[in-house]
């Protein structure tokens, strides 16, 4: 075994400081706190950071521009649904549809009643992976033509595909099988999980998403890093150059394409958890214009920032600037410009919004490559430790940290 | 079995009503340095392209160690269009893409250096090992064939050492100055492993010593990895000094061929080159 860099192990310790904070924290924060913002912010944000690293596979490391997001988390949320779903449960969520529903397994149902607690885990795992398996498999349909075509034709194509893919699923002659848009609900959540110990119960839902979301993540930052990675920047670099030094174009963007979408069905399915509810009206193209803006924020070719990218949206857009809808910033509110209240007349619903397009206009202009452009966290630990390592004691000669 | 690494058998390429090769036949035999030279837009790097197969040849045959690699005859609209010669005598279609060429043992360089830009020294010549890897998407990521890594990674350090571009591993491609950015595209082109090496101007835009220096560089890396070459160059000095033989195209058509000598000494070669005045030609 490899002696593993500082940059490498410090980034680890951070990871798994995050980890045990997440446990800790929710024993602490009761669901009527103040603070179980910082939970809902949490579990959201790493299920986003999955959804924006996904994304980043394809956008930003095999360089095709594809806008089929949304599509492909819907197939997923949708799958994780209707395999989770306890069978008593359906009669009544298809509604419409009660006697003829076509799908009658729930995973955690099965081997919850096979092997107790534990198998609803794994039938949870089960689910989730399958969710992924069936999107993987559209995405493998969707991109025989469609990634044929390049940059911006792919990028309307895909498009086209992510709302084709919502129409079908919302079709009433499929309602047997998908309840025609009607929303999924009733299965089975991390809430469900939870351990009681000796009358205790220990919440552990913030820690399952997000570490799902890890491990997802570091299979894909493992991908990256492989030879395969290497192929699949070198067909962002330079399509012809790559194909002359024996890269197949098609079966690595067909790879690169299904990868990402499998992490995708993923993401949507651990979204579903999180929701509750799987509605197909929600999975529109703006919600893919969110991860795009997530992964341009963060630094396309970086999965560190795409997860801080997500962090930073998540938190900003659901708590920080919540305030600015409501009427109530920081102190900000009690202020009077030329006679008008900022609380009262300026901070009303759709300002935070505004808002937030500033900033995002700022980071734009002043981080041309997003936040991390496309270097990850261990280079930052040993740029810190260059600093640092400076600053203790000054060099005589400039520029003695250039290698 | 014939002794020649590359056979090209009456190439026409045809863009709608324009014919950027015709009827063009080369040999090029092993570990032979061979020439294509002529005017700008004759059709070398046409003929490079289909050799390649980037272009598909409207007609003709291209065979690599007596494989046939790429082999079309006029179809579709281009029945009607086509305007070369040979028609009838071709009557396969083999069409085969770039990096299936490549994987058969044909490798290039390109006209203006197509490195991956933004990526490492390293990395650039890693890329081309991943073709002849033995591993997949699964094993490549989950890290069960350590060894076979270890290996692409060992192989392309020592090609980086032998093409003295080692210190500069981690430098960023595009970093690096225009002659050891040449340098590292033929690198990157050895690491496919490759038969027969196709060179397109690789002394574009050097001065007389780097040219100098990449005369002896095209023998050494034929000699030391058993090449054969095929080279395009405006450069008469560097083509006269390495080549073995040479082929002449003028719009499209090969005019002349043989050696640096007779090619020297060939009227129309000349004529082609300085043109011919008004009064001689009639």
């Amino acid at each position: 075994m490899k002696k593993l860099s500082v940059g490498n192990s410090i980034s680890i310790l951070v990871l798994i400081i995050f980890f045990v904070l997440t446990i800790v924290l929710e024993q602490f924060i009761a669901p009527t706190d103040r603070m179980n913002m910082l939970l809902v912010c949490l579990r959201q944000g790493s299920i986003f950071a999955l959804l924006a690293v996904a994304m980043n596979l394809l956008n930003g490391f095999t360089g095709l521009f594809s806008l089929g997001h949304a599509g492909f988390m819907l197939i997923g949320a949708t799958t994780y649904a209707l395999f989770s779903m306890p069978l008593a449960e359906r009669s009544i969520v298809f509604t419409w549809f009660s006697d003829s529903y076509v799908i009658r397994i729930s995973f955690p149902e099965v081997l919850g009643n096979l092997l107790g607690g534990p198998g609803m885990i794994i039938g949870m795992l089960i689910s989730i992976i399958l969710a992924g398996l069936v999107t993987a498999a559209f995405a493998f349909l969707v991109g025989l033509p469609v990634l044929r075509m390049r940059s911006d034709y792919l990028a309307i194509a895909t498009l086209g595909f992510a709302e084709i893919i919502r129409a079908i699923i919302m079709w009433q002659g499929l309602g047997p099988v998908t309840n025609a848009g009607n929303p999924l609900r009733s299965f089975t959540r991390t809430a469900d999980l939870n351990v009681t110990i000796g009358g205790q119960t220990f919440g552990l839902i913030t820690f399952t998403l997000a570490f799902l979301s890890a491990v997802c993540i570091f299979i894909i930052f493992l991908l990256v890093t492989s030879s395969y990675g290497r192929a699949f920047k070198a067909i962002r670099e330079d399509e012809i150059a790559a194909e002359a030094m024996g890269i197949n174009l098609f079966k690595h963007k067909q790879l690169s394409f299904c990868i990402s979408s499998f992490f995708v069905g993923v993401g949507g399915a651990l979204l579903a958890i999180f929701m509750g509810t799987v509605a197909p009206l929600q999975f529109r193209a703006a919600m893919t214009y969110e991860f795009l803006l997530i992964v341009v924020l963060g630094g396309i070719g970086s999965i560190t920032g795409s997860i801080v990218g997500a962090m930073l949206f998540v938190f900003a857009s659901m708590w920080w600037l919540r305030g600015l809808d409501s009427g109530t910033f920081l102190g900000l509110d009690r202020i009077t410009i030329f006679g008008v209240n900022l609380g009262e007349r300026v901070f009303v619903s759709g300002f935070r919004m505004v808002v937030f397009s500033v900033i995002i206009m700022c980071i734009v202009l002043f981080f041309r490559r997003g936040l991390c452009g496309d270097k990850e966290l261990p280079y930052y630990v040993n740029k810190l430790r260059e600093l640092i390592a400076r600053k203790s004691k000054p060099k005589p000669e400039a520029g003695g940290a250039d290698a | 079995m014939p002794d020649n690494v590359l056979r090209v058998d009456d190439l026409t390429m045809q863009f709608g009503g324009v014919v950027a090769a015709n009827n063009v036949c080369l040999e090029v035999n092993k570990s032979e340095i061979v020439a294509l030279i002529g005017p700008n837009g004759a059709g070398k790097t046409t003929a490079f392209n289909c050799i390649t197969g980037v272009y598909e040849p409207t007609n003709g045959r291209v065979s690599l160690n007596g494989e046939v690699i790429a082999e079309s005859f006029p179809q579709g609209k281009m029945k009607d269009l086509y305007k070369g010669e040979n028609r009838g005598k071709y009557t396969q279609s083999v069409k085969l893409t770039p990096d299936r060429i490549t994987y058969r043992g044909i490798s290039r360089t390109f006209q203006n250096v197509r490195l991956f830009k933004a990526l490492t020294v390293f990395e650039n010549v890693m890329i081309a090992k991943h073709m002849r890897a033995k591993q997949n998407v699964f094993s490549a990521t989950f890290r069960l064939n350590t060894k076979e890594e270890k290996r692409m990674r060992e192989e392309s350090m020592a090609l980086l050492e032998e093409q003295k571009l080692d210190h500069l591993k981690d430098h960023i491609a595009s970093s690096l100055p225009y002659g050891l950015q040449r340098r590292l595209e033929v690198a990157r082109a050895l690491a496919t492993s490759p038969s027969l090496l196709l060179l397109d101007e690789p002394a574009a835009g050097m001065n007389p010593q780097e040219t100098q220096e990449m005369a002896e560089f095209i023998h050494e890396i034929r000699d030391r990895y058993g090449l054969t070459i095929l080279l395009i160059e405006h450069h008469m000095g560097l083509v006269m000094q390495i080549s073995e033989r040479i082929y002449v195209l003028d719009f499209g058509k090969m005019i002349a061929q043989g050696t640096p000598d007779e090619i020297r000494a060939d009227q129309r070669v000349i004529d082609a080159y300085l043109g011919v005045a008004e009064d001689a030609a009639n």
